[in-house]
């Protein structure tokens, strides 16, 4: 703290008082609900079979979704960053959508592409597939409210690289397989692991498509922001740990992205 | 401009706290509702069970209408959300639970002015999409093979009335999902998603086509009543008074029936 007045920051005084404001807005709401935890219970809280089920659910769900998020996600961000047609800043658009629209029409969308009546549903059903309040149904609400994080951060990191070195090896004979195998991806391997981890928090997080979509029960869809919602009902003390457990895996999850993040900094410096 | 001291700065951040985190408690005394007894002037805000949108905006506005020196805001929410609300400090001069349960919390709290007034009744009733796909025609159906039914998390009023009537009919009941409020429910059943749901007879009949009820005897096992009473320390104690006995009495009635709640 005190070193900031002994070395020039460059930051003037009034900047350092919003920044403070702003930070304690962020803080004080979480140490507001730590204050409330019942520590004495909170062990039993957090260890109940709904909760650990709920947890589980959500671990499971999530990584489900990150893993789906890589796979369409890393092609869709190359297909934006390299590629040129018609209607592509139309299509971006689109693509990141989910980013700001509200997870509960989200939720209605999904319903109306993968429900029973839906767009999709009906095709789905005859194949014998059910979605509908499925773990399935979890995870695809959960893809659709993270995948644009995944597109987004690779996207930038891909414009950030530039494709020079891809041309060389291109012109050195490298196929477009190999230029994305040994040149592309390994050059921004930790915007794919930084925007993965991104991924997995935003699913994790993910309620509002959830709840409109997949529904509620423990241990098939019921995931751990639906037991805090529900819990808050009638045990507070419940909703209230769990909450803290979810602040604990989402500061893991920012440090985390943080560290796998740096490196694609330190790479794309050394590289210009 | 620049050179603003670390403790102004100090001092700057927690005014912006202080103005941020005051909830609007301590309402000043003004606009007394000490007028004569036959002119109500002021405003109130009610809290009102999410089940109670239509009819409590129905009789809020017949309410103004009889009184034109009142305004009445209405806020709707889940009944639990709304006491926490209210214990929490939120500004609230009337509050109308779906139960007796979230009701007993307020005035467990002390935040009642006198003893709340029971006003309605609901009961459940099994609502499927229209043309009944699954064919259910009793409660029993709704525990056969195959039939998608979506009821209320035991946690809320409305799940606790699922349980109270499944166990009073001797039935196990294996959901597919269990909500947190009685919308998702029916939002389950409207889209098709679920065959079938339990809700309350108002919620049927607030969904108009878009659901068909089916009545089931055992449901009158099960009635959830509702109470209403005025806030404590209301800056417009009159009038929360008065709107309470306005909902309570015989202008409440009629609004209410004609929703299908039932008389308490």
């Amino acid at each position: 703290m005190q070193p900031a007045s002994a070395t020039y920051t460059g930051v003037p005084r009034w900047v350092l008082a919003l920044a403070a404001i702003g930070a304690a807005f962020v803080l004080l709401p979480l140490l507001a609900m730590v204050l409330r935890v019942n520590w004495a219970e909170f062990v039993p809280l957090i260890t109940s079979e709904s909760s650990v089920a709920a947890l589980l659910l959500s671990l499971r769900t999530s990584l489900a979704a990150t893993a789906l998020c890589v796979i369409f996600g890393v092609p869709m961000a190359l297909v934006l960053a390299r590629t040129d047609f018609w209607g592509q800043k139309v299509l971006r658009s689109l693509v990141l959508l989910p980013l700001v629209l509200p997870p509960v029409v989200g939720g209605i969308a999904l319903l109306y592409t993968f429900g029973r009546r839906g767009l999709l549903g009906q095709s789905f059903e005859v194949l014998g597939i059910d979605i509908a309040f499925s773990t399935t149904a979890v995870v695809i609400a959960q893809t659709f409210v993270a995948l644009p994080f995944l597109v987004l951060s690779l996207e930038g990191a891909l414009r950030t690289a530039g494709s020079r070195f891809e041309a060389v090896g291109a012109t050195l004979g490298a196929s477009p397989g190999t230029v994305l195998r040994r040149i592309t991806l390994p050059l921004v391997l930790p915007a794919v692991l930084s925007g993965a981890v991104l991924s997995f928090a935003r699913a994790l997080g993910e309620f509002g498509a959830t709840l409109t979509f997949a529904g509620s029960l423990q241990g098939s869809t019921r995931t751990l922001p639906l037991e805090i919602y529900l819990q808050r009902e009638t045990d507070p003390d419940t909703a209230v740990a769990l909450s803290l457990v979810l602040v604990i895996v989402a500061i893991v999850i920012v440090s985390l992205a943080h560290r796998t993040g740096a490196p694609s900094f330190r790479r794309a410096r050394g590289a210009s | 401009m620049a050179r603003v001291s670390r403790p102004l700065a100090l001092v700057v951040t927690a005014l912006a706290l202080a103005f941020t985190g005051c909830a609007p408690v301590a309402t000043a005394p003004t606009a007394g509702p000490t007028a004569g007894a036959t002119a109500l002037t002021g405003d109130i805000t009610v809290y009102a069970a999410a089940s109670l949108t239509a009819t409590f905006t129905d009789l809020a506005e017949a309410f103004e209408t009889e009184n034109p020196g009142t305004t009445v805001a209405l806020n709707f929410a889940g009944s639990s959300d709304l006491v926490t609300q209210i214990i929490e400090g939120a500004p609230a001069d009337v509050f109308a639970s779906a139960d007796t349960a979230n009701m007993a919390r307020l005035t467990d709290a002390g935040l009642g002015e006198g003893d709340p007034v029971d006003f309605a009744t609901n009961t459940l009733e099994i609502a499927v999409p229209p043309g009944n796909p699954a064919g259910i025609t009793d409660l029993a159906g709704l525990a056969g093979p195959g039939v998608k039914l979506v009821v209320c998390a035991p946690e809320v009023p409305c799940g606790r009335a699922t349980a109270a009537v499944a166990s009073a009919a001797g039935l196990t009941l294996t959901p597919v999902s269990e909500e947190s409020s009685v919308t998702d429910v029916l939002g389950k059943v409207t889209s098709g998603e679920a065959d079938a749901g339990l809700v309350y007879v108002t919620d049927v009949t607030a969904a108009g086509a878009a659901v068909a009820g089916v009545e089931f005897e055992e449901s009158a096992g099960a009635a959830n009543t509702y109470p209403i009473v005025a806030v404590r320390d209301s800056a417009s104690a009159t009038v929360a008074q008065a709107f309470v006995e306005f909902v309570g009495g015989p202008a409440g009635a009629p609004v209410l029936r004609a929703a299908g709640f039932g008389a308490p």
